[in-house]
């Protein structure tokens, strides 16, 4: 059974449909990339199926247990969760309070006291600054903590929206390698990214989106041999 | 100089009272983005617990305290669940005009069901009295205000800074929907950000009413516009803001009461307001708000 299964899903924005009849799975153990241009609808796939956003439909399974309309605070509690687009830490508050934060779900006090040190362990940065607040932080510093943020409640799959959006390049491989040692520990990865060529290279499969639909989907060597996917960013579509 | 210290009491005191109005009303501005103007009943409320305590049972002192405290937290639990909840979400005029709603409810229930006449609440006269401090004479009352506002607003600090759910009330602050991916309940937050609005309120109400000896219907609309004020030259949303207003309020009202000659003395609420604006010219977001990044 698939670790996540999403079926039929679309999602509307009024009379806008961003996302049509989408279905896509995930594994366990997987690293799985949503590719598309932009407002090709992959921020609104996850965020959906998150539950953050109310006006969709279609079915989003978790383990086999059904949580389409299950709020975002719920489903973190399931084991699955999201570091949105553009970081979003909480600029007013610590780095350290950014960090409790994500502990929430967690009802186990020792485990989130592990889950901190190796987050410390993980992300020296972090450590050093602990007590300063979030928004001094610089971009690549508050992806590192918009990420350890999401680790701290222990997910099982995780959801990366554009997490090298923006970056300087020594982050950008920081980022995609830290991608790749969170699988190696068991979490799962659902990826949303522009960086194409360097999320095929990491990534096991591939859906690829065009202006909400699905246009492509398969094994990431694939998908990086074949020329639907450059047009679908070209915005021409696959015939 | 003892008229000055004097003068800086009274300041400190009824500032103070301002500054526990406008730190309710910024907690839930930043929360849910509503202006409450029934926050004023809130405060009404409890001036007519302390009234019923005192004229029924002849509560002592600290009775009166805890009855005003509580049924402030009560009320504004029970509002934020029958009147605000239905709205959430809502465009801020929704929500503006359901609380100017609420709060005509009340003051018409208070006529009707209470008396539209004010009901004295007599307090212990060991409260009225003064007493030299520092060979200055300052009044029971305006000490009580002084010590009540910095304890309370000392304890807020400390669950703000301290506790798990005080950090989450700031996180939803800063960004709501990302807190909710923290974990942290919607519903939660929004209730403890009232709750504490009503405790604040319901010991606004105490002082308030130890000092006017009476509660009437509409005793709670003074007091909510200077609050309202207060929290918008603070900076709406900013809570250290909102407290920082309450007293700079306070400190401009009682030191034109002091020293605006007789003649002028009629225009002083003109003349602290004019003050404001001035303030609101020179930063228009407020003394401690932050210009752009409430989203």
């Amino acid at each position: 059974m698939a670790l996540l299964s999403v079926e039929h899903l679309t999602v509307s924005y009024g009379a806008i449909r961003a996302v049509r009849d989408l279905s896509l799975s995930v594994e366990a153990g997987e690293i799985v990339a949503v590719l598309g241009a932009n407002g090709a609808g992959k921020s609104s796939t996850l965020n959906a199926i998150m539950g953050l956003l109310p006006a969709s439909e279609g079915s989003v399974r978790l383990d086999g247990r059904e949580i389409h309309g299950t709020p975002p605070e719920r489903v973190v509690r399931l084991g699955m969760t999201l570091t949105p687009e553009g970081r979003h830490v909480f600029p007013r508050l610590t780095v350290e309070e950014n960090l409790v934060l994500g502990a929430i779900p967690l009802r186990d006090r020792s485990r989130a006291q592990a889950l901190r040190r190796r987050i410390f362990e993980r992300f020296p940065v972090l450590a050093e600054r602990r007590g300063q607040q979030a928004g001094t932080l610089s971009g690549g510093e508050q992806q590192q903590l918009a990420i350890a943020r999401s680790l701290m409640s222990g997910p099982r799959l995780l959801l990366l929206d554009e997490p090298s959006l923006g970056l300087a390049p020594r982050y950008v491989d920081l980022i995609f390698d830290l991608i790749l040692d969170l699988r190696e520990e068991g979490t799962t990865i659902l990826l949303v990214e522009q960086n194409v060529e360097r999320t095929l290279s990491i990534a096991d499969r591939g859906y690829v989106l065009v202006t909400g639909q699905l246009q492509l989907s398969g094994p990431a060597a694939e998908l990086q041999a074949s020329s639907g996917i450059e047009r679908a960013y070209l915005g021409i579509g696959v015939a | 100089m003892d008229l000055f210290v004097q003068q800086l009491v009274n300041a400190i005191s009824l500032g103070g009272v301002y500054a526990l109005l406008a730190l309710g009303l910024a907690m839930v501005f930043s929360i849910m983005g509503l202006v409450n103007f029934a926050h004023g009943e809130i405060m009404t409320l409890g001036g007519y617990a302390m009234w019923f305590v005192t004229v029924q049972f002849g509560a002592p002192l600290p009775v009166v305290v805890a009855a005003s405290v509580l049924t402030g937290l009560v009320a504004a639990l029970l509002m934020e669940r029958i009147a605000f909840r239905p709205v959430r979400g809502a465009s801020v005029v929704t929500m503006l005009l359901t609380s100017f709603a609420v709060s005509v409810m009340l003051q018409v229930t208070f006529q009707n069901v209470i008396s539209p006449r004010p009901k004295g609440v007599q307090l212990p006269p060991e409260m009225s009295r003064v007493i030299p401090v520092l060979g200055v004479e300052i009044g029971v009352i305006q000490l009580t205000a002084i010590v009540m506002v910095l304890v309370s607003l000392g304890l807020i600090m400390l669950f703000l800074r301290r506790t798990t759910l005080g950090i989450s009330m700031r996180a939803a602050a800063q960004d709501f929907s990302v807190a909710r991916l923290m974990g942290i309940h919607a519903d939660a937050v929004v209730a403890t950000a009232f709750a504490i609005s009503g405790l604040l309120a319901g010991v606004a109400a105490f002082l308030w009413v130890a000092q006017r000896g009476s509660v009437d219907p509409g005793m709670g609309l003074t007091p909510i516009i200077k609050a309202f004020i207060a929290s918008v030259m603070g900076g709406l949303g900013s809570l250290p803001g909102a407290v920082v207003g309450g007293f700079v309020l306070g400190f401009v009202e009682i030191m034109l009461q002091a020293w605006l000659p007789q003649a002028a003395l009629p225009f002083k609420d003109a003349a602290s307001l004019a003050i404001v604006i001035a303030i609101l010219l020179w930063r228009p977001q407020g003394l401690l708000g932050r210009a752009a990044d409430r989203v």
